[in-house]
């Protein structure tokens, strides 16, 4: 098909992106967020074991996520903050996955990990209210059931229940990526999303650790229809244990042959001063192609990357 | 011996060999669970024994593509239970069996030129050309006076493959057949 008409004829679906994107915005306007923009081009992106980040040219690279950033603006005193903008991953391709998409990402300061997953559903309530409206809303058929409570589900529990092993107590990360993929994440969120919490600390990433026994980390993944949507934690304010953390990403990077990352130097300063706080980041483009009920992020999006 | 591959080179279509053996990628999925490692979900079929299973592969497993080619062979004749086909550039000659060669022995006639998918110099199937033209053999006349829209007769081919024809096809017609499922296309005027 010539490409003219292929984009043509993504035309509703660009439409309800449109509306989707100025609905979100309003929404955190109201709710007395201030939107921002953080740098696209970063000298030190978060050091993450399974993220490869772009390499963009004289030492930067493209931004895999606003996280640290925004972290940042929070230290120095903003309360309430949301940013749409487009993150870039290395080698991510997929139904669910283009190397470059757009994040959601909303913060908040005196909040938990709790707070966040009301905040998912007000929000998908009143972005589905409206899809409803335009005859979308829906969710490979199932409709969000207005007024009935969604579902929160322990990695501990569903992992008992479905793929029938404990992560928590005997972690495993190549048997819990596998089980996670092919036997948890089809079962959750039927009808309404759900909401899998309470992360082994090895997959804690920049969470805060409940001091529970076992020890859980306080971060939670928003799944609908099976696909995740959205991935919040109550932030780690501890500087000292932060570096900890990001200290033995890097040995694990150099450990697998990955290339070096530096110190995000000036995050950890930062995060000195960073009050009890929680955030969360969003798929913009998946929410899109399940109000669509679209089956690959493909077709929300204009020019994914074999159009390039 | 194939090249060496990477997870990320993993695709739909994509051969591979395993344990000496050729197989096709013949579903594909990228999937990366939040926080977690790449894993690279493939449905692979045995291209030899048409078996299939699913496999779940991460970023550090490698591979070998399988080491297959294309040839143009044109099919001598059939002795008992083996086909016999001969290399169009190289004149070397191969025999399959039946099993090997599957369906295509519906249409194989003397001088069809097909195309052979060979896996470390043996053959493990054959391609044929959309469209070939058989001989009917035997069909019982239409009965007069039937002429409902779209009403079909049986008619035995030349290789002995019976397909639906229309009411108006004799014993003796040349007919053009698609051989990507079997049906009458049309007459052909030899």
């Amino acid at each position: 098909m010539p490409e003219r008409n292929i984009l043509s004829a993504k035309r509703d679906a660009l439409e309800l992106r449109s509306r989707v994107i100025e609905r979100i915005r309003s929404h955190f306007r109201r709710a007395g967020f201030l939107e921002v923009q953080t740098p696209l081009l970063t000298p030190a992106p978060a050091p993450e074991l399974n993220i490869e980040a772009v390499p963009a040219g004289d030492g930067f690279f493209l931004a895999t996520s606003p996280e640290l950033y925004m972290k940042r603006l929070l230290a120095a005193g903003y309360g309430k903050l949301f940013q749409l903008t487009p993150v870039f991953r290395s080698g991510e391709r997929g139904r669910l996955h283009h190397p470059e998409f757009t994040l959601l990402e909303w913060y908040r300061t005196g909040a938990s990990y709790k707070d966040m997953q009301r905040d998912c559903v007000e929000l998908l309530h009143e972005v589905c209210a409206f899809g409803a409206a335009t005859g979308g809303g829906t969710c490979r058929g199932s409709v969000i059931e207005p007024g009935k409570p969604w579902e929160s589900l322990t990695v501990r529990d569903a992992f008992l229940r479905l793929a029938g092993w404990d992560p928590v107590v005997d972690f495993d990360p190549d048997r819990f990526d596998v089980d996670l993929v092919t036997k948890v994440e089809p079962y959750l969120g039927f009808p309404n999303p759900c909401f899998l919490e309470d992360y082994p600390p090895e997959r804690a990433a920049l969470a805060r650790l409940k001091d529970s026994a076992p020890p859980v980390a306080e971060r939670f993944e928003l799944y609908w229809a099976g696909i995740e949507l959205a991935n919040g934690f109550t932030e780690l304010t501890d500087p000292a244990e932060q570096r900890k953390r990001f200290e033995a990403v890097l040995a694990d990077r150099h450990e697998a042959g990955l290339s070096s990352r530096p110190m995000p130097e000036a995050f950890l300063a930062a995060i000195e001063h960073l009050p009890q706080c929680a955030g969360i980041a969003l798929g913009l483009d998946r929410l899109v192609m399940l109000l669509a009920g679209a089956d690959s992020v493909d077709r929300v999006v204009a020019f994914p990357p074999d159009l390039l | 011996m194939g090249v060496t591959l990477t997870a990320g080179d993993l695709r739909k279509g994509l051969k591979l060999e395993m344990d000496g053996e050729p197989y096709i990628i013949v579903d594909f999925e990228f999937s990366k669970p939040g926080k977690g490692q790449a894993l690279y979900r493939c449905r692979l079929k045995n291209m030899i024994t048409g078996s299939q299973f699913d496999r779940t592969y991460r970023s550090g497993d490698k591979f070998q593509s399988a080491d297959l080619e294309e040839q143009d062979m044109q099919f001598l004749y059939k002795q008992g239970d083996s086909y016999h086909f001969m290399n169009t550039t190289s004149y070397e000659q191969i025999e399959m069996s039946a099993a090997q060669v599957g369906d295509a022995t519906n249409y194989l006639i003397e001088n069809l030129v097909v195309s052979m998918l060979m896996f470390q110099g043996r053959p493990i199937g054959i391609s044929l050309p959309n469209f070939v033209e058989l001989k009917v053999i035997r069909s019982d006349p239409g009965i007069k006076g039937d002429t409902a829209a779209g009403a079909t007769k049986p008619a035995t081919m030349e290789t002995g493959f019976i397909i639906q024809v229309p009411l108006f096809i004799e014993e003796g017609e040349t007919l053009k057949i698609d051989t990507r499922n079997g049906s009458y296309v049309e007459r052909v005027k030899v």
